[in-house]
């Protein structure tokens, strides 16, 4: 198995080696960040379905978390806001919803006093209500008041882009925890749907949250935590080999992470913690049998993956500078995960991060191959006097869709299991 | 008076569109989901799909010069409908049976179904563009205006042709589905299946039969709902994938596995969605002259934004998984 591993890992050094020789090396090393940036992506989903047997289909909205706190910590400080009295009203909003919440576990507790079965349910939606209308009445006029006025937005805090992602995990595992403790009951199927139904939550008010997160308007340019192509061109670099240094030194910061958060999950695995996870995955009526806590665990791991999710969500925001709510789908960064773990086999570290620099090469070359091989079409068509392929630009650009549903109905096909299957240890 | 016309084109006509679009979409969830156990995520794109089918068959007709009173796309919808089923049959001959026949789990088929949705799109895309098109290019919708002249009312209950077609094709369409459900031995036969597989497999159903009835029900309601869908906005590659999870969100507030519970559903979320954007301040302006003077009316009372409305689907589906996770109508939980 190792030795399998090796030569595919070989095979995908070649891969990358050949596309760069094509592209060229500013846009091989584009590629590079990005691809590892999802690869840890695919690590969070393989510590979530791989050793946790979790069905998460809400990759997006944790991607778009990590997103939204990376902009919120490194973008420049927006004085406007701060002079005016939009802080205050948010101060007041942010007041009003504690005030929600605590409405609403009071109705939680309400038993204590006496007040139980359908009574309590009653005034359980009460709270609810009660909550809503009270935070909407003072973030409505918070939110008109700061979209209206000159500084349009919150801003940032100005801090490095590390922190932010840093605090992208932070965010997402307080998510994932209120997520978890909603969903985590469901069986597959019903936790598949639930999540994806949250993460449409979650980008339908990241989107429409202008005063937040400046929505469709979109927020850029996100400092880099290292020095952007710019800066070396100002110390005298010439402007292509600013490009190549300076993403490699973005690319440097990215591996460093992943081999860092990879050590530690590869150590954590083969030990006893591992080992109750996969017993858990496996059969959780025996794990919960041996006075295993199934559903903490569960939680546990759920968290745990979501976080990364949302690491590798705000580097590949910071990476690209932009910050658009409206650019995030579910095709892309759902579905392409699960491809990657799938291709790549669910179950082993090694392969989650394979099957996530594979595909991401693989996604993002069938947009030129598929254009290069459409115009050769098109010639030949013209040639023969058929007359040239209508939009062949909008066309071949959504040829990636169909490669990626072939790859995937492939692999679910002949390899089951993934390229680098999981090796179960016995005895 | 005129108010209550405003609530009435706004709330009871769009939900009972959007309402019947749902209801024939989940029940082909619904209905995949009983027989075969498994959330079939493509089922959108089955709707996108029947509705470039009827597009291309109303686009020959109209090619060959024929002409009608109401739309063509209605015309050759049961033509649509019969091969939206054989793509259904044959999707599930290429994809989902090989999987079946190994045993793969119920998670393995999903993903399946995944892969399907994508090959569906890039399909569309690739053959129909990124571009939206119109069943009306030729000749304008058809718009009705009801007069009601009573309480002193100006306004006139509006709705288009495709807006009746669409809830008169609903309610052939349940009608027939029950009729089958109840009547005849097959949809006996897939109720029983519904209800418990094993047993129903050892009763002597002939369980590869029932699957495939279920596809082409299923293939031929998706191409209705998508076809309809179409007719009411602009028919476009993503066009149904979009509203996937309210398909979802209406099969499981109904209880997975139950027809019924599915159309129950869909209305439910289609008038969720529209009561929930609609703004209650308008119908309390009536009011304006008989309040006292310190009593100011808000302008918008709406429930959420309008940029929410599909959150709306999703709150009441995640409301419902907790509360009551096999729907209003008790469906599967395994």
């Amino acid at each position: 198995m190792i030795r399998r591993a090796l030569i595919l890992y070989a095979l995908l050094v070649v891969l990358f080696f050949g596309v760069g020789t094509v592209l060229g090396p500013a846009n091989i090393s584009l590629l590079l960040v990005q691809s590892f940036a999802y690869a840890l992506i695919a690590l969070g989903l393989n510590i979530q379905w791989g050793y946790g047997g979790l069905f998460n289909f809400g990759i997006m909205g944790f991607l778009m978390v990590g997103g939204f706190a990376v902009t919120f910590v490194s973008y420049p400080v927006n004085g406007e806001f701060w002079a005016s009295d939009g802080p205050m009203m948010l101060g007041k909003a942010l007041l009003a919803f504690l005030i929600g919440a605590a409405l609403v576990v009071g109705a939680r507790f309400a038993h204590r006093i006496g007040i139980k079965g359908r009574w309590q349910a009653v005034l359980t939606v009460i709270a609810w209500i009660a909550a809503y209308i009270i935070y909407r009445s003072q973030i409505d006029p918070a939110a008109a008041y700061i979209e209206e006025t000159e500084a349009g937005w919150v801003g940032g805090l100005g801090l490095h882009p590390v922190l932010g992602w840093a605090f992208g995990g932070l965010l997402a595992a307080g998510i994932a925890y209120i997520i978890g403790r909603i969903c985590l009951g469901l069986r597959t199927d019903y936790l598949a749907i639930a999540t994806i139904g949250i993460s449409e939550i979650v980008r339908a008010l990241l989107k429409n949250m202008d005063w937040l997160t400046r929505g469709t308007l979109t927020v850029s340019p996100i400092p880099w935590p290292v020095p952007l192509p710019q800066d070396l061109q100002a110390d005298g670099m010439a402007i292509s080999q600013s490009f190549i240094y300076s993403r490699l030194g973005f690319m440097a910061v990215v591996v460093v992470v992943l081999a860092l958060i990879f050590f530690l999950v590869q150590r954590a695995y083969a030990g006893p913690w591992g080992r109750m996870m996969r017993a858990i995955r496996d059969n959780y009526i025996a794990a919960g049998s041996m006075g295993k806590n199934v559903t903490a665990r569960q939680l546990e791991i759920f968290i745990f993956g979501s976080v990364l999710m949302a690491i590798g969500g705000a580097m590949l925001v910071s990476f690209s500078q932009i910050y658009d709510p409206g650019s995030y789908q579910p095709i892309n960064h759902t579905f392409l995960i699960w491809v990657m773990l799938i291709v790549g086999g669910a179950g082993n570290n090694w392969g989650a991060i394979f099957g996530g620099l594979l595909i991401y090469l693989t996604w993002m070359i069938s947009d030129p191959v598929a254009q290069a091989v459409f115009s050769t079409l098109s010639n030949w068509s013209t040639d023969l006097g058929w007359g040239a392929i209508p939009d062949i630009q909008s066309r071949s650009s959504q040829m990636r869709v169909l490669v990626l549903g072939l790859v995937i109905t492939l692999a679910l096909r002949y390899a089951p299991k993934g390229l680098i299957p999981e090796v179960i240890k016995r005895g | 008076m005129n108010e209550i016309i405003f609530f009435i084109n706004n709330v009871v006509v769009s939900g009972l569109v959007l309402g019947s679009v749902y209801a024939l979409g989940g029940i082909g969830i619904t209905l995949v989901f009983g027989i075969l156990r498994f959330a079939h995520f493509a089922h959108g794109d089955m709707m996108t799909m029947g509705a470039f089918v009827t597009f291309v068959l109303a686009a020959l007709m109209t090619a060959l010069g024929i002409v009608a009173p109401i739309p063509m796309a209605i015309i050759v919808l049961p033509a649509a409908m019969v091969i939206t089923a054989g793509l259904a049959l044959g999707i599930d001959k290429i994809f989902y049976a090989p999987l079946r026949a190994r045993g793969a789990k119920p998670v393995t088929l999903l993903i399946g179904s995944i892969g399907v949705t994508l090959i569906i799109q890039g399909l569309i895309r690739l053959i129909f563009g990124t571009g939206t098109y119109s069943f009306y290019d030729l000749q304008p919708k058809v718009l009705y205006r009801v007069a009601v002249p009573i309480f002193d009312a100006t306004r006139t209950i509006n709705f288009t042709q495709p807006q009746v077609l669409m809830i008169v094709v609903t309610v052939l369409a349940v009608l027939a589905l029950h009729l089958f459900l109840t009547r005849s031995r097959l949809g006996k036969a897939m109720r029983a299946m519904a209800d418990n597989a094993d047993l129903a497999q050892v009763s002597g159903i002939n369980t590869k039969l029932v699957v495939r009835v279920t596809w082409v029900i299923a293939g031929s309601l998706a191409c209705l709902a998508g076809t309809m869908l179409a007719l009411d906005v602009t028919l476009k590659p993503d066009l149904a994938f979009n509203i996937v999870l309210p398909l979802f969100a209406a099969a499981i507030v109904g209880g997975l596995g139950q027809a019924y519970g599915a159309i129950a559903g869909g209305f439910l979320i289609g008038f969720a969605e529209m009561c929930a954007v609609f703004n209650w301040a308008i119908l309390l302006r009536p009011l304006k002259p008989i309040m006292p003077e310190w009593v100011e009316l808000p302008t918008n009372l709406a429930i959420v934004p309008t940029e929410y409305k599909l959150t709306v689907a999703f709150v009441i589906l995640v409301i419902t998984l907790l509360v009551r996770p096999t729907g209003i109508f008790k469906g599967a939980s395994s």
